[in-house]
């Protein structure tokens, strides 16, 4: 018997739910990234997991992003779509304490290379670097990293409120 | 309780019980198996598990060093870690035990109850039973002793340090590294991410496809590190069939569904009362909050990211109540 993997994607994903039978569809804080990608601004990092400090952020990946420098290690998985990944030792620290930072136009520093990641690939994005994403068409990342003051919280906007699925 | 045992003078007996396997004793606890049941004793009742059953809650309980929390095995008996101590216990977390008054506990220093764990998951686990395994993968856990499976029960777990593929940290897997892919993901791509690093930078740009090494993972439901972003840990596992553990929270832990499907009940940490059934399919998201316990169904092979926040300090955090038992509120 052959076994077909179903994985989600921006055009084709499916969402389950919590069904409640005793407590509040709120505490597990339910969404889905393809359904917050597909409703995010091209690069918008909208936390879907947050553990304290912690956050894992669904990112819409649609053209050329700023540049960003990562206070600590960052990982991307792409979830859909194609994302190349820039790369720049940065001569000077950006100064990032949590999360990561914005850094205007293009940062000084020399180029460590180039990812070109697709939907299942993992890509470092070490601290002292500077990184920007590229995609051709829309795309999706999920970005491991700590909450910084470009993390966007709307709980409500995406997350199941009411006692079954699809209400 | 709070006084801890760290030494026995004896683990297992030596002689073999008539199906052929030793009986174990931990503190006020008695261990023995026949050919079908696993029998656990202690002052106030006994409980039977399946064999089969209690091997792969046994397994997973050593392979995580007692995980974060509590382990069920069942509805009656597990383990509570308090990370240098365990609690061993019988219906503690089950409400009609404790309604009863029949419900145990007792603490062991983590080398003493390990060590036992150890033993009786060796002498017990057949050549033909690997508790790893899916059901469809393994032979059978039960019958007359018949042999050991040794290196089914000592598999290397892998804890990333930085990044799985990253210069000295854990390997990617392959057909050459023994990892083939498992049936239910031949349709995976195992592509490579191209990689072009400027010269001097080769040990900082890395990628590598996480789908890929999933899809040739040769155990279930086994968290094992991929990442690491400071305390917080991306572990991500292949599910089928049953969790074999009720896991209850210490901290809050995040799902994030990477292909799929699983369904989760989850119910009251400390009572065992049903709270909610959760359905999570690819790209679904779900904190599991500090004060449930969750079994998985998995019908299909499918593809799990456990996200865990390793801070110490949690445990004490949330049973103080400083921190609400849900990560966000809204």
């Amino acid at each position: 018997m052959e076994h077909k993997t179903r994985f989600g994607s921006l055009q084709d994903y499916t969402k389950g739910g919590v069904e409640v039978i005793n407590d509040d569809a709120r505490n597990y804080v339910f969404s889905n990234v393809f359904d917050v990608a597909s409703r995010s601004k091209p690069y918008e990092k909208v936390a879907v997991g947050k553990n304290i400090e912690y956050v894992i952020e669904a990112i819409r990946a649609e053209g050329t992003s700023g540049w960003r420098a990562p206070a600590q290690d960052e990982f991307a998985l792409v979830m859909d779509g194609e994302v190349e990944i820039r790369l720049l030792k940065l001569e000077k620290p950006a100064g990032a304490t949590q999360g990561s930072v914005a850094l205007p136009g293009t940062p000084a520093g020399k180029k460590m290379g180039v990812v070109r990641a697709r939907r299942r690939h993992m890509t470092l994005l070490p601290v002292g670097s500077a990184y920007q994403f590229h995609a051709a068409k829309p795309g999706v990342v999920l970005l491991q990293t700590v909450a910084g003051a470009d993390t966007v919280e709307k709980w409500a906007d995406i997350c199941q409120t009411s006692p079954r699925p699809g209400r | 309780m709070s006084q801890s045992t760290s030494a026995v003078p004896e683990i297992g007996s030596i002689e073999p019980n008539r199906h052929g396997y030793r009986t174990f004793t931990l503190g006020d606890f008695g261990f023995s198996r026949d050919e079908y049941f696993v029998q656990i004793t202690w002052p106030k009742g006994s409980h039977l598990i399946a064999v089969d059953a209690f091997l792969r809650a046994l397994q997973r309980d050593i392979a995580w060093g007692f995980f974060y929390g509590i382990v069920n095995f069942d509805a009656v008996v597990g383990t509570v870690n308090h990370y240098g101590s365990v609690d061993l216990f019988a219906g503690r977390f089950n409400a009609h035990y404790r309604k009863a008054g029949m419900d145990h506990s007792q603490r062991f220093d983590t080398p003493l109850i390990q060590r036992v764990f150890e033993a009786m998951l060796e002498d017990w686990t057949n050549k033909t039973f690997d508790p790893f395994a899916s059901p469809q993968e393994t032979g059978s856990a039960f019958g007359p002793k018949n042999g050991s499976n040794k290196e089914a029960i000592t598999r290397h777990r892998v804890t990333a340090k930085r990044m799985i593929g990253a210069p000295g940290d854990e390997p990617t897997r392959s057909d050459e590294s023994g990892f083939p892919i498992n049936r239910h993901f031949k349709d995976v791509p195992q592509d490579t991410p191209e990689v072009l690093a400027e010269p001097g930078f080769e040990g900082e740009v890395v990628a590598f496809n996480l789908f890929a090494y999933l899809s040739r993972s040769d155990v279930t439901w086994n968290p094992s590190i991929v990442s690491v972003c400071k305390a917080s840990l991306y572990c991500p596992t292949t599910e089928e069939y049953i969790l074999p553990v009720i896991h209850g929270n210490d901290r809050v832990e995040w799902f994030v569904q990477l292909s799929d499907e699983i369904q989760w009940e989850v119910e009251d940490r400390d009572t065992g009362a049903m709270r909610a059934r959760v359905t999570m399919r690819a790209g679904d998201v779900a904190a599991m909050p500090a004060d449930i316990r969750h079994r998985g169904f998995s019908p299909k092979r499918s593809m799990l990211l456990v996200w865990e926040n390793a801070s110490p300090d949690l445990p004490t955090l949330y049973a103080s109540g400083k921190m609400p038992p849900t990560p966000v509120q809204f």
